[in-house]
């Protein structure tokens, strides 16, 4: 079971990265979950404050930039 | 059928019956504004979208994809010295801030994690007002001359009320919960002064292409607007062959899309817009068809693109609707805005600066908003007013503010911002 968090206030990036990473978690066929983090004091609480971020099983993995399917893929197979 | 399914649509079909039904066409003050909105709206499309903001675009992206954010937060950062603190601070929304909806978590991550609430304010208040795509237009739009105001108000105003802010709660320690900052990594940078030479011929494209004819038939800056697309045309080239040399686009297609810009832009000489949007034409090509990069570069842009055009151009439709072009009247009577903000009396300025700070301006729509009122009548201390406390804060974002720093502060904070833009706009008018 994937735990994938989506880091985000809610900007068109966020969505995109959310939709990438489902994409992502799709292609790659584990049992996953996704959950888009939009209260500011929660994302703070990651220390990030470029978002979009993508959280991976609690991990911090990318801040301040749209991952592309392929390379969240590589994330989530690790 | 289900009642509980179709309501929208009965509501919906209903409310464009009835305002279908009273649709106030016929009546000259609502036809001239609707004409007014167009008018506006053709205005910007043909002199502000390929010369300016085509190639604003690509600057933001390349801000976003080639300098490093993280080497910026490092001045921001827990440990960083205040007075660097500050002044890295009320500067870095430059590059920091490309898009308005980062500029919050930026701020509640420096005032949580960083150098506390001194510099937070300070990001938060220039942040908006001298992001790159703001200054450019404000300065295309409006006049060089408010355009370079605003940036130096934002940034000196900032540096202030972050101190007053500062002063104000001495005492408390800052919301610091120990948790670190999660700095992007630092991946291999080129040197800074590829950078620089990089950067500076983007912005040379721009400027030159923008620049205004001048006043007197001899001189200087008669000269460079007579020899403003030659000087263009060799930063372009520049800007080719730094793609070749550092950023690994074959030379071939370099030259061929410069070749093909050159052709259209002598084939038409008297519309130089034609051979530009063939060069962004060109640009967009080499930088989408690269790997790596490149293509970061350009889907930054195209982002920003998407992002923006869309609402600035309903925004400009609306501005002109209810304000009209400078010299003709919208839907709003000229006689009340100049009674309102005319003129540069205190009281105007702190009309117009108490309306900006809880009106929410989307992204740079504030410009045709600001050119709508101006025309109406609006001085330009007041004006200087409304772009200083307009973008800083608005009614959605002082919620936000107030959730990560707190009621009292945030009432501080926005009674600041209000003050300092009245006596900024008083003293730019009183100047000016």
């Amino acid at each position: 079971m994937k735990k994938l968090q989506i880091l985000g206030t809610g900007c068109a990036k966020c969505m995109k990265l959310a939709a990438n990473a489902e994409e992502a978690a799709k292609k790659v066929g584990v049992d996953y979950e996704i959950e888009k983090v939009t209260d500011i004091n929660e994302i703070m609480k990651y220390g990030v404050m470029m978002t979009p971020a993508l959280v991976v099983d609690g991990t911090v993995r990318s801040t301040g930039r749209v991952l592309t399917p392929a390379e969240i893929e590589v994330l989530i197979r690790e | 059928m289900s009642w509980k399914d179709e309501w929208k649509w009965l509501a919906g079909l209903a409310g464009a019956f009835l305002a279908l039904f009273y649709l106030p066409v016929g009546i000259p003050r609502f036809d001239s504004a609707v004409l007014e909105g167009l008018h506006l709206a053709k205005s910007y499309a043909q002199e502000h979208v390929i010369l300016c903001l085509l190639p604003a675009f690509f600057i933001a992206g390349a801000i976003g994809v080639f300098l490093s954010q993280a080497a910026v937060m490092k001045y921001l950062g827990a440990d960083a010295k205040k007075v660097l603190a500050y002044g890295v601070a009320s500067v870095s929304g430059t590059i920091l801030a490309v898009c308005s909806c980062t500029i919050l978590p930026l701020f509640a991550g420096i005032y949580r994690m960083g150098a506390g609430l001194g510099p937070a304010v300070a990001f938060l208040y220039s942040g908006p007002a001298i992001n790159v795509l703001a200054i450019i237009l404000t300065a295309r739009v409006l006049g060089i001359e408010l355009g370079i105001a605003r940036a130096v108000g934002a940034i000196v105003f900032s540096v202030v009320i972050g101190l007053i802010m500062h002063v104000i709660y001495l005492r408390e320690k800052g919301g610091q919960d120990g948790t670190r900052m999660m700095l992007g990594d630092e991946d291999g940078m080129r040197p800074l002064w590829q950078n620089v030479l990089y950067f500076a011929a983007m912005i040379a494209v721009l400027v030159f292409a923008n620049w205004g004819k001048a006043q007197a038939d001899t001189g200087i800056w008669h000269l460079v607007y007579a020899s403003k697309w030659i000087i263009t045309a060799v930063s372009a080239a520049g800007l080719g062959i730094m793609l070749v040399m550092w950023f690994a686009v074959p030379a071939l297609k370099v030259v061929t899309v410069g070749a093909i810009t050159a052709v259209f832009s002598l084939g038409f000489p008297h519309t130089p817009m034609v051979g530009f949007a063939v060069g962004v034409i060109g640009l967009s090509y080499l930088t989408s068809t690269q790997e790596g990069e490149m293509q970061e570069w350009f889907s930054g842009s195209w982002g920003f693109a998407k992002q923006i055009m869309p609402i600035l151009f309903a925004g400009v439709l609306v501005a002109g609707f209810l304000l009209g072009r400078p010299g003709h009247e919208g839907i709003i009577p000229s006689v009340w805005v100049s009674s309102l903000v005319g003129g540069n009396s205190l009281l105007a300025n702190f009309v117009a600066s108490f309306a900006g700070a809880f009106m929410y301006f989307a992204t740079l729509t504030e410009v045709p908003i600001l050119q709508g009122l101006m025309g109406s009548g609006m001085g330009k201390g007041p004006a200087l007013a409304l772009l200083l406390a307009g973008p800083a804060v608005s009614l959605p974002n002082m919620l936000v503010i107030r959730s990560v720093i707190g009621t009292g502060k945030m009432v501080v904070y926005v009674s600041l911002v209000i003050v300092m833009a009245t006596i900024s706009g008083f003293l730019y008018g009183a100047l000016f």
